[in-house]
């Protein structure tokens, strides 16, 4: 069972990425555009035909195999070394698949949405570079190699975040990603040393198994408490939320919108920011049994609490994209506890499958959502709701598939998000009653806020607009159909056949009441959003103003920026920061230049010996001589 | 050879000349001058030749005859030091030792 | 008697070098100069080395203070005088001088020279066979080759007193 041309699935767009990036002045943005897309789909039929070959075909005795092809870089001792390779196993097939399908459909977009800019090739060598690095962080085979693309990642979305790097507003928001998502790192790397210290490799086959140094002896050192080994894990999961915009380090993603939509679709609503959710699954093993799956508690709740918040702090927002910004944070965070409150054997592992599966069917009906807000904003001008109404005439396409992703988001049944939730539901109910109420409050709050968004741009009154809002070009709307039908069509893939915790499938039923109470909800959701918002009214106002200081702090995204900008800069750069410059100024440096300004002053006072007075050269010459002399009868007579 | 003076106090006296004109050499302002100091030094050592032959060597010869060539050197030298020094005064137009630092640092 | 003689031309030798480097009128200090030169020269004939007095008063006193004197008439006012040093150089170069002066009396007086005793007077035969002898311990290949530096100096002396005129032409 060979297969080592995965390692094509990254190589193609590294080719890309080098050939627009240096030829970037020399290529006609046509041929960058079509290279861009024939590439990339290149890449999704080769990741379309491993699916193919390595579902049907790659179990033994009923388990999932892993192939791994790697090849040792770097060598630390005799056991730790840094491999760099390819890993196929079912979680980083399917990952290929959503990856190379989402870059793909986004490229074809992105054809039409950037055409007439003028860095339009510099955009496309940008997207192959992230898309490169995507590929290489879900085939990586251990987490160096991991976490070495992790950066890569890092650094592609900066410069996608930043791509109109003469608006300041952007250029702060690539900064502030980037920042954020790197100090979230400085855990990933402090947890990478951690485990690899205690267990001697990197290697993922190795901390996940079985019968390895991480799962059987993780009690055997421990701090505070807690083992190394969960510290490690936590940490890890510090790097995990920090790129998938958890709390605390959510603050990125609402900003990051300042990129181009077709960035905010791929990027920031279906691969990047599920790589923290990829790195979980991926060391689950690791995660399920080291202290009992205590690490994996954190992880539940932070992911619960996380969208939590976002839902709420979406219902407020007026930005079109920052509420699909926030509606992202919140599914992530559906997708992090889902993985929380799974367990490791057969069915026990519902979490993980759910998880999995809701990321497949998120990537599709989110990225669907932000293509079609972003024709919309191209065709009004503005980000904003108030700017926005009765679109529908205009806009049939954009409109239905539209409709279609938010009827999927919301879990509407017959339509995958349906299907998806549902499993992460049902893994919760089992496991963590308090996480399953608070997750079907927010699967209520995501319906009404979903359609919120949908009557306020397509229904309403109609605004004044400049010009008669169009519909896109054809070219923008392959991609659209495309996505609405995976965004039915997913739903129906029997998951639980595939991407299982313990790598057995397992036969998952629809628990019908849980489904009904899940539906039940979304539809209150969707009803409460006709009354508000279908037709012009100011109920909403009316409401909003009932919770005051409530509604406010919401508005403000609970403050967050505000809180993280006073504590660096009035207590650590104010405080800690100043000192120790104060310390580097006065003291450092001034020593140095201290230094320098001895040998000067020193220098200044000798030179006088240069004089270029033969006289004085004399003396000096003499001088020695009597010295000479003075030691040399001393010795002589003693 | 002197009757009554040993070699002791010649040797003191050509000392004495000699340091007087090593004095003259660092502290006078004027390049001839400065010359007049070397010839006190060259005098002093074309003495101390002649004298430590007679005194000591009467025998051989040596000591008188290098002092000749001593003395020829010495002639042929403070020739050619006062051509350099007109020349320098054709150029700087003047012989004080102040005016030639200019190999200064 | 001889030793009285000996300490009056030691008193002149040494007055008047003195005299010679500290005078500030530039032409005294050359006659100054002509005096120890002479002094010296009678130093010699005491010795009974009449060749070398004969030498010191012809080329000193006939050659060299008159080259002094003509160089001094012509780059100077003669009435003008020197400056004075500074006296900090002054008590150094002494510092020195003295130091120097000191030593080496140290080492002359810690060394037992042994004096002979016999006596000889040098004829001007006998420097005449060493300069041109040809034998062990003659002088003939000094005297060449101080006939030659006598050439060469003159022809130096020559083009460098030429100076720009020789560069001209």
């Amino acid at each position: 069972m060979d297969f080592s041309y995965t390692i094509f699935i990254p190589l193609i767009p590294l080719a890309l990425f080098l050939i627009l990036g240096i030829f970037s002045k020399k290529i006609p943005p046509s041929i960058s555009g079509w290279l861009g897309s024939l590439g990339l789909g290149t890449s999704f039929a080769l990741s379309l035909y491993t699916a193919y070959h390595y579902y049907l075909e790659g179990k033994l005795n009923g388990v999932y195999q892993t192939f791994t092809y790697k090849s040792t870089w770097l060598i630390f001792s005799d056991k730790l070394h840094i491999d760099m390779g390819v890993l196929i196993d079912p979680i980083s097939v399917m990952m290929l698949v959503v990856v190379s399908t989402i870059s793909f459909m986004v490229h074809l977009y992105s054809r039409g949405y950037m055409k007439g800019d003028d860095g339009y090739t510099r955009f496309f060598a940008y997207l192959a570079l992230f898309s490169f690095s995507m590929f290489g962080l879900v085939l990586a085979t251990n987490l160096f190699q991991m976490y070495i693309f992790w950066e890569l990642v890092g650094a592609s979305s900066f410069l996608l975040i930043g791509y109109y790097y003469t608006k300041p507003s952007a250029v702060a928001a690539a900064k502030k990603a980037f920042i954020v998502t790197r100090f979230a790192d400085l855990g990933f790397l402090i947890g990478i040393l951690l485990i690899s210290y205690y267990s001697g490799t990197f290697d993922f086959s190795e901390i996940n198994n079985p019968e390895g140094y991480v799962i059987t002896s993780w009690a055997s050192t421990s701090f505070m408490g807690l083992s190394v080994m969960t510290w490690g894990l936590i940490l890890i999961f510090m790097g995990g939320a920090g790129k998938s915009a958890m709390l605390p380090f959510h603050i990125w993603l609402p900003d990051a919108m300042e990129g181009p939509t077709p960035v905010s679709a791929l990027i920031h609503a279906a691969t990047m920011v599920v790589a923290g959710v990829y790195l979980v699954a991926r060391l689950f093993p690791a995660f399920s049994f080291v202290e009992n799956g205590f690490a994996l508690e954190v992880v539940a709740y932070v992911g619960a609490i996380s969208s939590l918040v976002a839902a709420i702090i979406a219902l407020t927002q007026n930005d079109i994209k920052r509420v699909l910004a926030f509606s992202t944070m919140s599914q992530i965070g559906y997708m992090m506890l889902a993985l929380g409150v799974s367990k490791y054997e057969g069915h026990e592992g519902l979490g993980y499958m759910a998880s999995m599966f809701h990321l497949f069917t998120h990537a599709m009906f989110k990225a669907l959502l932000f293509l079609g807000a972003g024709s919309v904003i191209h065709a009004v001008h503005s980000n904003y709701l108030k700017d926005m109404g009765g679109l529908r005439k205009y806009m049939p396409v954009t409109h239905i598939t539209f409709l279609i992703a938010a009827l999927s988001i919301s879990g509407v049944p017959f339509f995958a998000g349906f299907f998806s939730k549902d499993e992460i539901l049902a893994a919760a109910y089992e496991h963590n009653m308090l996480i399953y109420i608070s997750s079907v409050f927010v699967a209520g709050l995501t319906a009404f806020y979903m359609f919120r968004l949908y009557f306020g741009i397509f229904w309403g009154k109609e605004k004044q607009y400049e010009h008669t809002p169009h519909e896109s070009p054809m070219s923008m709307k392959i991609p659209l159909f495309f996505l609405a039908f995976m965004s039915i069509a997913a739903g129906y893939i029997h998951f639980s056949d595939y991407i299982t915790a313990d790598r057995k499938p397992f036969s998952a039923h629809l628990n019908y009441s849980l489904a009904a109470i899940a539906t039940t909800v979304g539809l209150i959701g969707i009803l409460l959003a006709y009354i508000f918002y279908k037709k012009e009214n100011n109920l909403a106002d009316k409401f909003s103003q009932a919770f005051g200081a409530f509604y406010k702090w919401t508005y403000h995204k609970f403050y967050f920026d505000e809180i993280y900008l006073f504590v660096t800069k009035k207590i650590i750069f104010g405080i800690v920061a100043s000192t120790v410059a104060w310390f580097d100024k006065y003291i450092v440096d001034a020593s140095m230049v201290g230094i320098g300004n001895v040998t000067v002053s020193f220098s200044s006072k000798i030179k006088g010996m240069q004089s270029g007075k033969f006289q004085d050269y004399a003396m000096a010459f003499v001088g020695g001589g009597v010295v000479l002399a003075m030691v040399v009868f001393y010795i002589w007579i003693n | 050879m002197i009757e009554g003076i040993s070699i002791y106090e010649i040797l003191t006296l050509t000392s004495i000349l000699f340091f007087i004109g090593t004095y003259g050499f660092f502290t006078r302002e004027n390049l001839i001058t400065v010359l007049m100091s070397i010839e006190l030094i060259l005098n002093a050592s074309a003495v101390n030749f002649v004298v430590i032959n007679t005194y000591l060597y009467p025998d051989f010869l040596q000591g008188a005859i290098f002092s000749i060539f001593i003395i020829a050197l010495a002639a042929a030298e403070t020739a050619l030091a006062i051509a350099i020094i007109i020349n320098l005064y054709k150029i700087v137009y003047s012989v004080e030792v102040k005016d030639t630092e200019t190999m200064k640092y | 008697m001889e030793a009285t003689l000996f300490y009056i031309l030691a008193a002149f030798i040494v007055i008047f070098a003195i005299a010679a480097v500290t005078s500030r009128k530039i032409l005294r200090a050359v006659i100054y100069l002509l005096f120890v030169l002479i002094s010296i020269s009678g130093l010699y004939f005491m010795i009974n080395y009449n060749l070398l007095a004969a030498i010191q008063l012809t080329v000193y006193g006939g050659g060299v203070i008159v080259l002094f004197i003509f160089s001094v008439l012509l780059v100077h006012h003669v009435e003008l005088e020197l400056e004075k040093t500074p006296i900090k150089k002054k008590i150094i170069a002494g510092l020195l001088s003295v130091i120097g002066l000191g030593i080496t009396l140290w080492a002359i007086f810690t060394y037992p020279f042994q004096t002979a005793n016999t006596y000889k007077s040098i004829e001007v035969a006998d420097v005449g066979f060493k300069l041109l002898g040809y034998e062990e311990g003659g002088f003939i290949l000094p005297f060449e080759v101080i006939s030659v530096l006598l050439v060469a100096v003159m022809i130096g002396a020559i083009i460098i007193a030429k100076g720009k005129k020789l560069k001209e032409n």
